[in-house]
């Protein structure tokens, strides 16, 4: 065991425990950073989108030496069926602004990045170490960590778990339970090189400008779950996720999957030619609200993936890690500098901070969302999509039909498909979830 | 050498380009040397490869070829002096004295060193074996010239300068380097890359003899003892006219005894990729590759290897390249002859059997015919 | 006893991919690590310090970003580590970089504690030429002892070393003197993973940098790019061979029995040969 004692220690160097880590050390408390990759982001997969506003509470002039890819210009939405998809395309001038909203990045690169300032700020990180156990007293409270090192018992006031999704530690020392299939998404996620000059004409962009396809539709095979097409420098991101339950149910495989989004006739353009490099999957917490599990006890704090704070209907997973890190850190930090001990009631102050912020707002706001999704999965994914293409290719195409017969036409194919119930019954659900 | 840390910039390119007038003294440097490894009174075959080599060189220059021996004296030293001769040597170099009987640093760089600034070569070869890496990093810095290790291809280009080629950054992409201003332009060459030349009956022709300066007193390292390899078969795998080997698609050590069978009724020697060698389940010097043995076979049979460029660039120089293989997409099916997209855990069984077979078979037709 | 462990930053060749089309190496994104051989020296050089006592220098020649790799080094447990770094060593072939590195291990002599042993890795992987550690042995004018397998034993007193080499042929057991270079032969150790404490010590560690002129590099020229006769003249990828295997079809027969016959079509007279082959076994 080691004699020294640390003020934190913070399981986990992804986004959350970089956070969290860096506020604690920039706080003056002496913390200590254990991360099991080789070096933090070694083992981390992102698609991947940064969100700066909250990367900017943290470290204020990142844009000056963050490895940042391409700012994004233009979203796209897209509703895919196999031939073909319907899209929303978003592009503003506006977007190219002096200190833009949205990055892509390559989370290794970012990670390692993030992970240097940790440590510049006075952090000790400590990588390829695991940590296997969490130790408490006789009373139940966290009181430090078990590495796999040598010696290798480590105590502390506080244990902040950032160790993301899995939550394998949380679940060892029975602070929460494991995450159920059908609230954890498996993503799969592929990285292809390509010529920069090729990805700028390709995606219709120039200099640092970036973009964002998000998609949805047949390509998840009626199972709850998305699609990404995501330019960086010299590099597309893609990736698809499902349900690890519906993965279960279907007996589909997410490399299929990927296999078929990446020949869709409107995805395979924007590769051909490509080199391949990075083959990565990962799972995503998509439970929602619903799922949070207790976020703080006697001697610990749960953060970022780990709490399963991750809004899946807009895509945000790494902005809310960094909020709940920064204000569990905050917490923490207010605690101490009352000269409090780490307990439960003094903790549920990080609660609190996290309830007033977007993080819980925007989840509770989409609380109902996933249990829509995943018993309406056939529909949303299978169905609607279809029908939408189908509208869409009768409105377009002219062929002597006349407009009337073909809005007949529609209509017929859309109630014959769910029923005027079942239409309305969707609408009335999709919205109320929404709100 | 190429420090990989330069290669990708782009100046040296203008480096090279604003060659200088080589340097008054070292205009007396004149032909090509190639170091004649004998070891416990074999010669490496490597370096009769380079006397190929070094004849082309030699040829294109217009300058002799000279083999360069030291050792101790007596039989082995004076057959392999002849047989120099029989390789395309003009002339021989040769050192031979009691102390340098068994090979150390100390004395053969000495006396390496010496001939090389008596003598003056332009270009000196040496194998990339142990013996001829440890040599020529201690040569080379004595001398303070240039060394370019690791070659896979020798040339002189039209003004007479040794440009020498050599992978890099793991064989994914190969470099040119040339000593400029400096003499002998030094390079050391892998074993089995350069073909075999084909040994032609010659009587030995000029020899000069050199004497070391140096006696058992001056040199401080002392052999205790030399314990040969005893599994002989070990060093074997570079030389092999059939090589078959397996991946980690074999998935277990269990499985790998197939490759080992096949192997045994082919009389092949057996080999692997080198995670085999990470998993403790073969040893090292069965590795094939980059970062082992480069190999030379009539005929390679690889199950379950993927083909990463570090195994290929030891099996390249192959005559006939057979994959085995479950995945069509296979990297090793770019640069196979002959491939199979099969489970090799069920065909190599097979064809064990159907080799040996076809192989008594075979005898059976020659009986009778 | 002071030993001196020299060990490279290299970019991890699995993962270097060349541009299909630009032919230029991609590095982006490509990570770095210890030159996988010069762990077994590092390793050797700490089992020699935990049984007759003393301390273990790591040194590197990089660009800054090399400090990863000496912390890891010190993470493992080593005692000390230098990291030279000066604008003037870049394009160093590895007369240059002996040169630099010899000046080096002469200033941490001076500094810290006479050297006795220097170790250094077989080979690179990126540079790969193995001319490195007997490079800085003669400019220390060490004895050197390259394709260590085995430190036999060693005698502090005495000064001398007893080692096992690798030969071609086999294995030779000399006994040298002190002060010595080794390269160490790979698959020799397993590199240990440091305990929890080590790692402490290691997050803390400042590593020594030095420019040339901190280390007494006396000529410049003899560093880098300028100090180095070898020139780089061309970069290229290897040209792929144009066809790709031709894939067996068993067409009904056994595959093995279709194996075999389209390998002795291409190559009719392979067959004789390899009856003798396995006529020898
Ligand atoms: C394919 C994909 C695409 C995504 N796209 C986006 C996007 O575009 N935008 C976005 O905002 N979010 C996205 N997300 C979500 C986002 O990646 C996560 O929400 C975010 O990374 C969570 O951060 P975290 O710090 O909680 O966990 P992580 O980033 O997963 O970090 C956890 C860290 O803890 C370490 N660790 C785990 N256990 C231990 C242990 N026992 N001991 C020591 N260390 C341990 C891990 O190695 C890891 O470094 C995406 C996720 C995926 C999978
Ligand atoms: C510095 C460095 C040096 C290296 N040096 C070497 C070297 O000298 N030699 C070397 O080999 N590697 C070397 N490597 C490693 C190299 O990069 C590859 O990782 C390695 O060659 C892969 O080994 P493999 O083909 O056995 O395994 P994999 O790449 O895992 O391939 C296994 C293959 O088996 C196939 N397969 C699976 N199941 C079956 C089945 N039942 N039947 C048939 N096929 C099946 C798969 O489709 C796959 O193609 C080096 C790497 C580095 C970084
Ligand atoms: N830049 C460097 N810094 C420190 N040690 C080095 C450096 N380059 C090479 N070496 C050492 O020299 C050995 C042989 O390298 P090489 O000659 O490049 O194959 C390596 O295993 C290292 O131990």
């Amino acid at each position: 065991m080691i004699e020294e004692r640390f003020d934190a220690i913070v399981v986990g160097a992804g986004m959350s425990g970089n956070a969290a880590a860096l506020t604690l050390a920039k706080r003056g408390l002496k913390v200590l950073q254990i991360e099991r990759g080789e070096y933090a982001g070694s083992k981390n997969v992102q698609g991947a989108i940064l969100y700066a506003d909250m990367l900017e509470k943290l470290v204020p002039n990142f844009r000056e030496d963050a490895p940042l890819e391409r700012h994004l210009v233009e979203q796209r939405f897209w509703i895919m069926d196999n031939k073909s998809h319907t899209g929303l395309h978003y592009r503003s001038e506006d977007f190219n602004e002096e200190r833009p909203n949205r990055y892509t990045i390559i989370r290794s690169q970012f990670d390692r990045w993030f992970s240097s300032k940790v440590r510049e700020a006075g952090a000790i990180v400590l990588c390829e170490t695991t940590v296997t156990e969490l130790v408490k007293d006789a009373y139940g409270k966290v009181i430090g960590v078990i590495t796999d090192r040598q010696d290798g018992e480590v105590h502390a006031d506080v244990v902040v778990l950032a160790e993301g999704v899995n939550g394998l530690l949380g679940t060892r020392a029975d602070l929460r339970e494991r995450p159920k299939p059908d609230n954890v998404a498996l993503a799969v996620k592929e990285m292809h090189f390509l010529p920069r000059e090729t990805i700028e004409a390709r995606f219709n962009i120039k200099g640092d400008e970036g973009v964002v396809i998000e998609a949805a539709g047949t390509i998840s095979a009626g199972m709850t779950g998305m699609g990404f097409v995501y330019a960086n420098k010299e590099s597309v991101s893609l990736g698809i996720g499902c349900l690890v339950s519906d993965f279960q149910k279907t007996g589909e495989t997410p490399y299929d999957l990927l296999e078929r989004f990446k020949n869709h006739p409107s995805v395979a353009p924007l590769l051909e030619g490509s080199e391949v490099k990075e083959y990565a999957a990962h799972l995503i917490p998509e439970g929602g609200y619903n799922a949070i599990p207790n976020l703080y006890g006697d001697g610990w704090v749960v953060v970022g993936d780990a709490a399963q704070l991750n809004n899946a209907m807009h895509r945000e997973g790494s902005n809310l890690a960094m909020t709940s890190g920064r204000l569990a850190a905050e917490a923490i930090f207010q605690v101490k500098s009352r000269r409090d001990p780490m307990t439960k009631e003094n903790l549920e102050l990080y609660k609190k901070m996290l309830d007033d912020s977007f993080v819980i707002k925007d989840l509770k706001k989409y609380k109902d969302m996933p249990a829509l999704l995943h018993t309406q999965s056939q529909n949303f994914f299978l169905t609607y999509p279809q029908l939408v293409s189908k509208a869409l290719q009768n409105f377009v195409r002219v062929d002597g039909t006349p407009k009337k017969e073909k809005e007949k036409t529609t209509l017929k194919q859309w109630v014959a498909a769910r029923s005027w119930t079942g239409l309305f019954g969707d609408a009335f659900r999709f919205a109320r979830a929404w709100r | 050498m190429a420090e990989p840390t330069k290669t990708p910039t782009p100046a040296p390119a203008s480096r090279a380009a604003a060659k200088k007038e080589l340097p008054e003294h070292f205009k007396a440097y004149k032909h090509v040397w190639v170091f004649i490894e004998m070891e416990r009174g074999h010669v490496h075959p490597v370096s009769w490869e380079l006397m190929g080599s070094g004849r082309k060189l030699a040829d294109k220059l217009g300058v002799d070829l000279a083999a360069v021996l030291i050792g101790g004296p007596g039989e082995a030293l004076n057959a392999a002096v002849a047989e120099s001769f029989c390789y395309g040597a003009d002339l021989a170099y040769v050192c031979a004295d009691p102390v340098l009987t068994d090979y150390r640093n100390e004395p053969y760089s000495r006396a390496l060193t010496d001939m090389v600034n008596t003598y003056k070569p332009e270009i000196l070869l040496l194998g990339a074996s142990t013996l001829g890496r440890d040599l020529a990093g201690a040569v080379a810095t004595t001398l303070l010239t240039g060394l370019t290790a690791d070659c896979t291809e020798l040339e002189v280009d039209s003004d007479g300068s040794l440009a020498a080629t050599r992978p890099t950054f793991g064989g994914s992409l190969l470099c040119t380097i040339y000593t400029l201003n400096f003499r002998p332009q030094m390079a050391t060459v892998r074993p089995r890359v350069m073909p075999m030349p084909e040994r032609v009956e010659k009587p030995i022709a000029r020899v000069i003899e050199h004497k070391l300066d140096m006696t058992e007193s001056d040199i401080i390292t002392k052999i205790l003892a030399f314990v040969p390899d005893r599994d002989k078969a070990t060093s074997n795998l570079a030389f092999a006219d059939v090589v078959v080997a397996g991946g980690l698609g074999l998935g277990s050590l269990e499985n790998y005894q197939l490759v080992k069978h096949l192997a045994s009724v082919l009389g092949a020697e057996y080999g692997c990729s080198r995670p085999l060698v990470q998993k403790g389940w073969v040893s090292a010097d069965r590795q094939i590759g980059q970062t082992g043995k480069t190999i030379r076979p009539k005929l390679y049979i690889a199950a379950g290897i993927s083909g990463a460029i570090q195994h290929r660039v030891g099996v390249d120089g192959s005559d006939l390249i057979v994959a085995i293989n479950t995945d069509k997409n296979a990297p090793i099916f770019d640069f196979a002859h002959l491939a199979i997209v099969t489970d090799a855990i069920r065909l190599l069984p097979a064809l064990t059997e159907a080799f040996r077979k076809r192989l008594s078979a075979h005898t059976r037709d020659r009986i009778a015919s | 006893m002071h030993i001196v462990v020299c060990i490279k930053q290299v970019p991890d060749s699995a993962q270097i991919r060349v541009h299909p089309v630009t032919n230029t190496i991609m590095r982006q994104g490509v990570p770095t690590i210890i030159n996988p051989y010069d762990l077994f020296a590092l390793e050797e050089a700490m089992r020699l310090r935990d049984k007759v006592g003393g301390e273990v220098t790591v040194l590197t020649m990089g660009p800054p970003s090399a400090e990863d790799s000496l912390r890891k080094a010190l993470t493992f447990g080593a005692d000390r580590a230098v990291l030279l770094t000066d604008r003037f060593f870049a394009g160093a072939d590895t007369l240059a970089t002996s040169y630099a590195l010899a000046a080096a291990v002469r200033k941490i002599s001076n500094t810290y504690a006479p050297v006795d042993v220097v170790f250094t890795g077989k080979q690179t992987i990126d540079g790969d030429t193995a001319q490195v550690g007997p490079g800085v042995c003669k400019r220390l004018n060490f004895l050197q002892l390259t394709y260590v397998s085995k430190i036999v034993s060693i005698d502090l007193e005495g000064r001398t070393i007893e080692v096992e080499r690798r030969s071609e042929g086999g294995v030779q057991v000399l006994r040298s003197a002190l002060p010595c270079l080794i390269t160490m032969l790979e698959g020799t150790n397993e590199v240990r993973r440091g305990s929890m404490q080590n790692a402490l010590n290691a997050a803390r560690a400042t590593v020594v940098k030095w420019s040339a002129q901190d280390a007494g590099v006396e000529d410049i020229t003899k560093c880098g790019l300028r100090g180095s006769p070898t020139v780089v003249k061309r970069v290229f990828a290897p040209t792929p061979r144009a066809e790709k295997a031709a894939l067996v079809d068993p067409a009904g027969r056994p595959p093995a029995d279709a194996l075999i016959e389209e390998i002795f079509k291409l190559r009719p007279k392979l067959e004789a040969d390899m009856f003798e082959l396995a006529r020898g076994y």
